[in-house]
């Protein structure tokens, strides 16, 4: 089921209803039926491989927080008998069993994972190889890729972890914490939520608050705004000149960039909107997706600022301990002693990276275009760390260089750079990509801009007005939001009866001017295919 | 505390000159430390002192003061 799907757009609004009637210990019950209601809908047999992480990650978090008390218990019993060494021995011990069932349950969710979305995608490149010298292949498995299976999984090791950390207790009701693996509208493009962040207002079945209503309200109708009205509507343009390369080659190819840069905005904020409008509504605040990311001014910022979720996920699960284990570090110093000082401190920080962005190329598909589009990322981030000192002294050296028109400057070639990126997701094939971007350099043929080719792409003037129009607001909308409250908050402060028409406004706005309807094909939101 | 604190300090000038460490208690807060700079300082750290931090210490708290470092530093030496 879509967010756009009018079962889903009806069906909200009763549960909202059914929510606030509900007295207030059986609502987070109503958001389980609803979750997996919800889920059940993209196919039955779904259910088995969310309950199956479900079930599992919920096991090993209690056997992990038993093991941490007995270990604490025991440590405590002999606090004055045994030596320092002989503690010390005992906790590496009682620790090392830990991490045997905390990696056995990681293999398992994350092997689920790997086997249903990247199994087919193994067997082919393995039968590519096996074609150079054999004649035997392999059957390629034709797996089932379960709803949003990225998503749960990602947000459940992450539970799994910080209760390893006890960073906080285990939950103890099986049925609360699959709800906080299930919870609706983040199943489908996230965002990546913490335990602890999540939780409390997950199971506090909030009452009913006209204020929360009104701003949630409002921002499920901009989600929807950017997804009905911009995202969908230039949608047929980019897969016209996607679809096409020979012929739109050279300047369309930068059109590309600029059309599939405002979709996969429009579309992923919007749907994150629609997302944490719901939570605001039934009184559960989420975590953030995005931080204005098209006014970053390098790429490393607008990593920080784009799908947050999961940058700070890679960040605290994979970056910092695979820097900071004992193999990488006894690397370190072996590069120092060999190398040099400077050389070995990066030895770490540079493996680190390239597997970051390898696994996040490869979290986003199984194809070769994600796993190169994720090893680009990090060599541009690499060498904009080198280029760092040399930034620092142009900036102290030149004035200018500190003005707004050069801040300007950096977040336009920013938003150019990741675009370039994005190309890889755009065509999905590396060689056509290459070629693609080459096109673009060395074709000049800026005439088939005034030419009328534009109208060819299944837009007409109406179609640019409002992509126009639409793409204006939302570039003030992050203006205004760029310091204190967000503009929803701003204008419910200065009258209540302008944040009504607004928000009665937007409503139409999305009704009048939505890309739906009979013969529309809803397009699935990007993100909800990874 | 002052042997320790004085080689951390040493650790971070060498990554930020400009930055003064000395008073400064939002290293994190305040972006000037980023996931590069903490894991140089962790790389550093682990070669000057022999303590190897763990990635749950990888916290705000740990690395938003010299001083709170250098006390990290110390805890894991104790262990």
């Amino acid at each position: 089921m879509l967010f756009t799907d009018f079962s889903f757009i009806l069906g909200v609004p009763l549960l909202f209803l059914v929510y606030f009637l509900l007295p207030q210990r059986f609502r987070w019950m109503l958001l389980l039926l609803a979750s997996y209601g919800f889920y059940a809908c993209s196919g039955l047999e779904n259910l088995l491989f969310i309950l199956t992480t479900t079930l599992t990650t919920y096991g090993f978090a209690r056997l992990l927080e038993v093991l941490a008390k007995q270990r604490n218990e025991t440590l405590a019993a002999h606090k004055t008998e045994w030596s320092r060494d002989a503690k010390k021995a005992y906790r590496d011990k009682a620790n090392k069993q830990r991490f045997v069932w905390l990696m056995v349950c990681i293999v398992l969710n994350f092997g689920i994972l790997a086997v249903l979305k990247y199994g087919a995608f193994t067997v082919n490149n393995i039968n590519a190889l096996l074609a150079l010298g054999t004649d035997t292949q392999l059957p390629v498995p034709d797996l089932l890729l379960p709803m949003g299976i990225s998503f749960y999984t990602f947000q459940s090791m992450g539970y799994l972890i910080d209760v390893y950390r006890e960073k906080h207790p285990a939950e103890q009701n099986p049925a609360r914490f699959a709800l906080f693996v299930s919870f609706f509208p983040q199943l489908v493009q996230g965002p990546i939520s913490r335990y602890d962040a999540l939780s409390s207002g997950l199971y506090a079945g909030n009452g009913f608050a006209p204020r929360r209503v009104l701003l949630g309200t409002q921002r499920i109708l901009w989600g929807y705004f950017k997804k009905m009205v911009i995202a969908d509507r230039i949608l047929p343009a980019v897969t016209a000149l996607i679809s096409a390369p020979e012929q739109y080659d050279g300047v369309f190819v930068f059109i590309g960039i600029l059309y599939y840069g405002l979709q996969l905005y429009a579309d992923f904020t919007g749907g994150i909107d629609i997302t944490i409008g719901i939570g605001q509504v039934l009184g559960i605040s989420m975590t953030e997706n995005f931080d204005r990311p098209f006014f970053s001014k390098n790429i490393s910022e607008y990593w920080r600022r784009w799908h947050i979720t999961l940058g700070t996920w890679f960040k605290d699960y994979l970056f910092y301990p695979l820097s900071v284990c004992q193999p990488m570090l006894k690397l370190s110093k072996w590069s120092r002693d060999t190398f040099g000082k400077e050389i070995g401190k990066r030895v770490p920080v540079y493996l680190a990276t390239l597997l970051v962005w390898f696994t996040t190329g490869l979290w986003h598909g199984a194809a070769w275009n994600f796993i190169v589009w994720g090893l680009m990322n990090a060599v541009v981030i690499l060498i904009s760390e080198e280029l760092h000192p040399l930034y620092i002294r142009f900036h102290k050296k030149f004035a200018w260089a500190n003005s707004h028109a050069y801040d300007g400057f950096q977040c336009i070639r920013t938003f150019l750079l990741m675009g370039c990126l994005r190309m890889f997701d755009c065509y999905r094939d590396v060689p056509m990509t290459f070629r693609m971007f080459g096109s673009m350099l060395t074709k000049w043929n800026i005439s088939a801009l005034f030419d009328g080719s534009l109208m060819n792409l299944s837009l007409k003037v109406q179609d640019y007005v409002i992509l126009l129009a639409g793409t204006a607001l939302m570039f003030a909308v992050s203006l205004c939001n760029r310091r204190g409250p967000c503009m929803r908050e701003k204008i419910l402060a200065r009258s209540h009866a302008l944040s009504c028409t607004l928000t009665v406004l937007l409503f139409f706005v999305v009704l009048l001017l939505g890309a739906y309807g009979i013969g529309y094909d809803q397009s699935q939101f990007i993100y909800n295919q990874f | 505390m002052n042997q320790t604190l004085d080689t951390i300090m040493d650790i971070l000038k060498d990554l930020h000159e400009d930055v003064d460490f000395e008073s400064c208690t939002t290293l994190i807060d305040d972006g000037i430390l980023d996931s590069f700079d903490i894991i140089s300082i962790i790389t550093e750290i682990n070669s000057e002192f022999g303590v190897a931090i763990p990635a749950d210490k990888i916290v705000p708290e740990n690395f938003n003061s010299a001083k709170a470092l250098a006390k990290l530093v110390e805890e894991l030496e104790d262990i």
